[in-house]
């Protein structure tokens, strides 16, 4: 018996990765090479960018290894460029190749963490919102109705305006990230919370759904082990697009002043700095930060176009 | 709830940013026949000409307001609402006012204007208390004359007089202005947004951080040497957007332009740069009169008190890199908190020099031989790349392991947590600082000799600052007539500034003022922008 178990384990296991290698989801993934080399992409920014501290070769973090007898280098294949620094330097002295992957952390994490936050917020609401109906329903999709009136960015520059007023500006700089998880997160919750709304009004008159009050099961449980499941796909096309939507916004907030500070730059940040540099030639320091940023969001963006399509029935 | 209310300001700043270029394309529809379209990199906000004492909004409000003097071209002192004056006694000056003059809402101009004026910008909340000297007493003689009494005598007492503007009574007092408008004061109302002067233009509207329309006073009583009909401005943080505003004809007249765009302005077919030496000195300075810096990590206390830590701050900093970096060359340092032109003796003083290691054994043999951390305050939109310059000293500084906190801010902000409004809370700052009699006394008085926590004595020795020798030759000083005796002092007192290292002289500033080809315009190195002087062709 104990023999048969042993030898059973792997067998499972590598029919499991079989699975999952077989599923429809890997299938249409190697069917389309545009997304797979939008996979690579990702993946290999993202890997980067949580690698920075150990692949980067400067840390621009630490104001006490700048020189800004370092400034303004070319990228290295230029003439007057320095070969420490493959990308050039910015105007503090920092190599703009390690910037670029310490702001791409910045910017992915800040990104990840609102739309996660604004994933939970959503989705809770838009389930609360669909199960319940009536007045929460009202409430709820009301509110979510009016803040649509405002484009993202706006919300996201009034909440960090007030948080920076509320604050005050030496405070506000130890809680500048947190503020801008905060701000965007909050800014793009109403997406989740109408797609989900919309799901569970159908779902939730479904037999399964009856079968599960019939026992005597709580709402709370209803909700979130019956119903969200047979919701998720939709959101998790939501969540990918919304992460490329996410680094945009927050690299504009950057960009605009409001965002990182000039001594954690995120890649909006640079794009600003280099921005003022742009006439004078010293092309490198808005050109790379942006490239990465455009690439970044093209590779996040073609991956949740490809969700959407891989995921939704109708298109297979 | 003040605080609520500066978060609105800075959500407003950036949506300012954000519709920098549609404002300038606005401004473009909005033109008349010789309108001159002027851009600065930072805003104009309450428009009382007694709130905050700064070049920029000085200059914006002197096209509008004037003094009793008024300075020329070339900074000299000619007659301005006052047609002439005369010293009748050392202690007794008296000041014959023009009769044809009036403030562009019709009401005349007359003695009564001027000692309402004299009392006002003596008055709490004004940043201007240093025009005149708190003790003298100003007497109407009659409609066109007054007197001023003094209780010491005072030689250069009207060298500041031509940024102290003289003010409606009638007006002020309609208009609940009877009192300065603190720089601090966040919602002031609609009153510190108009203005009622004498000078050639007049403010048709004015939003801050939006806009401001200037027309000609038609009625101005002197002689007319511009051909404008408008004047319109716009603040314009980004120095790229500037710029390029600039280039495309969007605005007429841009200042700054960002140091590394000069070449590109100037090689243009269109437009032209000004240059010239400044008579600011930027600097940076140490709080020495607080017990403890609470941004500090030092505890129990202030680092700053001691003269060794204040010099391993001055060595710890390459002026060199400062001027060929950031600034590409366009700056002069200097060794004293007055401009060299200024001085008749400034070329016998030196910089301390640059030395890492020398700084680092003074900041150890001060007993901090690993640094400490300390807040800097920062202006971000006031003085040829005063942010850069900041980023600049905060990792210089962490090369002798001294960490700095920077705050660097638009000037609204900024000023009005720095200067006395705000209780002088900073406890490291950049600053810069043009002598507005462009004399020494005015540097010593306003930068170095002693104050206490509510800013009677040096109103702008933010750091407070504190050597009772100092103190001693400012009085002396001001009322020395012998000009060697005095220059001898002036020394004095800035040898003893240098070797106490009660601030960090950085560097003499350029000017650089871009223009369309079509513009002419008087540039003053006192770096104000004078509409009164433009011709557009």
């Amino acid at each position: 018996m104990s023999e048969q178990t042993l030898t059973q384990v792997p067998a499972r296991r590598s029919s499991r990765l079989k699975n999952a290698l077989d599923s429809d989801l890997i299938y249409s993934l190697r069917k389309s090479p545009l997304t797979m080399v939008a996979a690579v992409v990702t993946l290999v920014l993202v890997l980067s960018a949580v690698f920075a501290p150990w692949i980067a070769p400067q840390n621009p973090y630490d104001p006490s290894s700048l020189s800004i007898m370092d400034s303004f280098y070319p990228p290295a294949w230029e003439a007057d460029g320095d070969p420490r620094f493959l990308l050039g330097t910015d105007d503090q002295g920092r190599g703009l190749l390690s910037t670029i992957l310490y702001g791409m952390r910045t910017s992915l994490a800040v990104g990840f963490a609102s739309v996660i936050f604004a994933m939970v917020l959503g989705v809770t609401l838009g389930l609360v919102a669909g199960y319940f109906g009536g007045k929460t329903d009202s409430i709820i999709m009301r509110i979510a109705d009016v803040q649509l009136t405002f484009p993202a960015i706006l919300i996201a520059l009034l909440i960090d305006g007030v948080a920076r007023g509320l604050a005050g500006s030496h405070a506000y700089d130890e809680i500048v990230f947190g503020v801008l998880i905060l701000s965007i997160g909050l800014s793009f919750w109403v997406q989740y919370a109408r797609t989900v709304r919309g799901s569970v009004i159908v779902e939730a008159n479904k037999e399964y759904v009856l079968a599960a009050r019939l026992i005597g099961l709580g709402p709370i449980t209803i909700m979130f082990r019956h119903v969200l499941p047979n919701v998720l796909g939709p959101v998790l096309v939501i969540a990918t697009i919304n992460l490329a939507l996410a680094i945009i916004t927050e690299a504009t907030l950057s960009f605009l002043g409001v965002g990182a500070p000039l001594t954690q730059p995120s890649l909006g940040t640079l794009i600003r700095v280099g921005n003022d540099f742009l006439f004078s030639g010293e092309w490198w320091i808005t050109i790379f930060p942006g490239v990465t940023l455009a690439v970044l969001a093209l590779a996040v963006n073609l991956l949740g176009d490809w969700l959407r399509d891989a995921l939704n029935p109708k298109l297979r | 709830m003040g605080r609520k209310i500066a978060g609105a300001r800075s959500l407003r700043a950036a949506i300012i940013a954000a519709t920098a270029m549609t404002a300038s394309v606005t401004g473009a529809t909005a033109q008349e026949e010789n309108t001159l379209r002027f851009a600065f990199q930072g805003t104009l906000n309450a428009l009382d000409p007694y709130s905050l004492n700064e070049t920029f909004t000085l200059g914006m409000l002197g096209n509008v307001y004037e003094g009793l003097t008024k300075r020329d071209e070339d900074l000299e002192i000619i007659p301005g609402l006052a047609e002439s004056w005369e010293m009748l006694e050392p202690l007794h000056w008296r000041f014959h006012l023009r009769e044809d003059v009036t403030f562009a809402n019709g009401n005349p101009f007359t003695a009564d204007d001027v000692i309402f004026s004299a009392e006002r910008v003596r008055a709490e909340n004004s940043d201007m208390k240093t025009r005149i000297p708190a003790d003298s007493e100003w007497v109407k003689v009659d409609d066109h004359t007054v007197d001023v009494k003094l209780q010491t005598p005072n030689p250069i007492l009207i060298a500041e007089w031509d940024t102290w503007y003289i003010m409606d009574k009638e007006w002020s007092e309609e208009n609940g202005l009877t009192n300065p408008i603190s720089a601090r004061d966040t919602n002031p109302g609609e009153a510190a947004y108009m203005a009622n002067g004498t000078g050639p233009f007049q403010i048709d509207s004015h939003e801050p951080g939006v806009k401001t329309i200037y027309t000609v006073n038609e009625d101005w009583w002197g002689e007319v040497e511009h051909n404008l009909d408008q004047v319109v401005f716009t603040p314009i943080a980004s120095d790229a957007t500037r710029v390029a505003a600039l280039l495309s004809g969007d605005v007429d007249l841009i200042e700054p332009v960002p140091v590394q765009d000069i070449s590109r302005v100037d090689s243009n077919p269109d437009t032209d740069v000004l240059t010239g030496p400044e008579l600011r000195v930027i600097h940076l300075g140490f709080n020495q009169i607080r017990d403890e810096l609470p941004t500090s990590d030092v505890e129990g206390e202030n680092p700053f008190r001691d003269a060794r830590v204040r010099k391993a701050f001055y060595q710890a900093i390459n002026i060199d890199a400062i001027k060929t970096r950031v600034m590409r060359d366009l700056a002069t340092p200097v060794p004293l908190l007055i401009a060299n032109e200024l001085f008749a003796d400034s070329g016998e003083f030196e910089r301390w020099p640059y030395d890492p290691d020398a700084a680092k054994e003074l900041l150890a043999e001060a007993g901090y031989p690993d640094g400490f951390t300390v807040g800097m305050d920062c202006p971000n939109d006031r003085y040829v790349n005063d942010e850069a310059i900041c980023q600049a000293v905060v990792s210089m500084l962490a090369g002798i392991g001294v960490n700095i906190d920077l705050n660097a801010q638009p000037k609204a902000q900024y000023f009005a947590k720095v200067l006395a409004p705000g209780g002088y809370d900073t406890d490291f700052f950049l600053l810069g600082w043009t002598p507005s009699s462009f004399d020494s006394w005015n540097v010593l008085t306003n930068l170095a000799t002693c104050r206490d926590e509510s800013g009677a004595g040096g109103p702008f020795n933010l750091g407070g600052y504190c050597n009772e020798e100092v103190d001693a030759l400012a009085k002396d000083i001001v009322v020395e007539t012998d000009i060697e005796k005095r220059d001898a002092m002036i020394k004095q007192a800035y040898e003893i500034l240098t070797s106490e290292t009660s601030h960090i002289p950085l560097h003499q500033q350029s000017l650089a003022w871009g223009k369309r080809s079509n513009v002419d315009i008087v540039q003053r190195s006192d770096n104000q922008v004078l509409f009164y002087w433009a011709q557009v062709h």
